[in-house]
C-alpha cells in the first residue's frame, strides 16, 4: 500500500484549492486572478492524481491529462482577452471593468 | 521517508501559493507560482505519478508560464520599463523562491540517491496511462485536442489588434 494517507493528500489539494479561490476573489489585478485560476486547476489535478495512487489505476493520471489540455486552452483564451482589455481600456483593475454596453 | 517527503514538499507548495496570492507584483507572484507548481510535481513524484510529474514540469511550470511572462512584458511597454525591470528583478526578490527550490533540489537528490528505497510501491507508469488513454479514453483525447483547436482559434481572435475597430464598425 502506498506510504502517503490519501487524506493527508486530499486535505493539501483542498488547501490548496482554497487558497486559489481566495486568490480568485481578493485579487482584483487580472493577471494574479488567472494565475490563482491556475492554482485551483492543479489543486484538482492533484486531488485526481491522489486518487488514482491510492487505487493504482491510471484513470486519475488521464483526468490529469485532460485537467491540463483544459488548463492550457483556458490561459490562452484568458490571456488573449486580458490583452484585449488592456489595448482597450488601458487597465488590468478588475473594479473597473464593471460596465456593461446596451 | 516518503512520508517525511511529502510534508515537507506539502508545506513548500501551500507556502509558495500563500506568497503567491499575497506579492502586489505580478512577476514576484508569477516566481512563487513557478515553485508551487514544481513543489506540486514534486509530489505527484513521490505519489506515483511520473508521467504526471514530467508533465507538471513541463507544461505547467514550462509552457503556462512562459506564456505568462509574455503578457506581463508584452502590457508594459514604454520607455520605462528598463528601469521597471531592474526594479522587478532585485537581488532580495530571489533570495525566497531560491531557497525553496533549494528544498525541493535537496529532495530530488535523496530521491536519486536513495533510489528505490524513496519510492512508492504503487507506481502507474507512463505504459499504462498510454494503453488506458487510447484504449477507452479515445473519445476524451479527441474531445481534448477539440478544445485546444478552439483555444487556438480563440486566441488567435483575439489576439488581433484590428478588432477594436471591427467591432464599432458592426455596432
Amino acid at each position: 500500500m502506498n506510504g502517503i494517507p490519501m487524506e493527508h493528500g486530499l486535505l493539501l489539494s483542498v488547501t490548496l484549492f482554497v487558497l486559489g479561490l481566495i486568490g480568485v476573489l481578493a485579487r482584483r489585478n487580472l493577471i494574479m486572478i488567472l494565475m490563482s485560476l491556475e492554482v485551483m486547476l492543479n489543486a484538482t489535478g492533484l486531488a485526481f492524481i491522489v486518487a488514482g495512487a491510492r487505487w493504482g489505476q491510471a484513470d486519475g493520471q488521464i483526468m490529469f491529462l485532460l485537467i491540463l489540455t483544459l488548463a492550457a486552452a483556458e490561459v490562452g483564451v484568458g490571456l488573449g482577452l486580458v490583452l484585449q482589455i488592456f489595448r482597450r481600456f488601458h487597465t488590468l483593475d478588475a473594479d473597473s471593468l464593471n460596465g456593461m454596453k446596451g | 521517508m516518503v512520508m517525511t517527503l511529502f510534508y515537507i514538499t506539502s508545506a513548500v507548495a501551500v507556502f509558495a501559493t500563500v506568497m503567491m496570492i499575497t506579492r502586489l507584483n505580478a512577476v514576484h507572484g508569477l516566481l512563487y507560482l513557478i515553485l508551487s507548481l514544481l513543489a506540486v510535481g514534486v509530489l505527484f513524484f513521490l505519489l506515483g505519478a511520473h508521467f504526471a510529474a514530467v508533465l507538471e514540469v513541463i507544461i505547467y511550470a514550462g509552457a503556462i508560464m512562459v506564456l505568462f511572462v509574455f503578457v506581463i512584458m508584452m502590457l508594459n511597454q514604454g520607455q520605462k520599463t528598463l528601469e521597471q525591470e531592474r526594479a522587478w528583478l532585485q537581488p532580495g526578490i530571489w533570495i525566497g523562491p531560491s531557497l525553496l527550490a533549494l528544498i525541493l533540489f535537496i529532495e530530488m537528490l535523496v530521491i536519486v540517491v536513495l533510489g528505490g528505497s524513496a519510492d512508492t510501491d504503487h507506481v502507474v507508469n507512463a505504459k499504462q496511462v498510454g494503453i488506458a488513454l487510447y484504449g477507452p479514453y479515445l473519445l476524451a483525447v479527441e474531445l481534448a485536442s477539440m478544445l485546444l483547436l478552439a483555444g487556438l482559434v480563440g486566441a488567435y481572435h483575439l489576439g488581433k489588434p484590428m478588432l477594436k475597430t471591427t467591432t464599432e464598425g458592426k455596432s
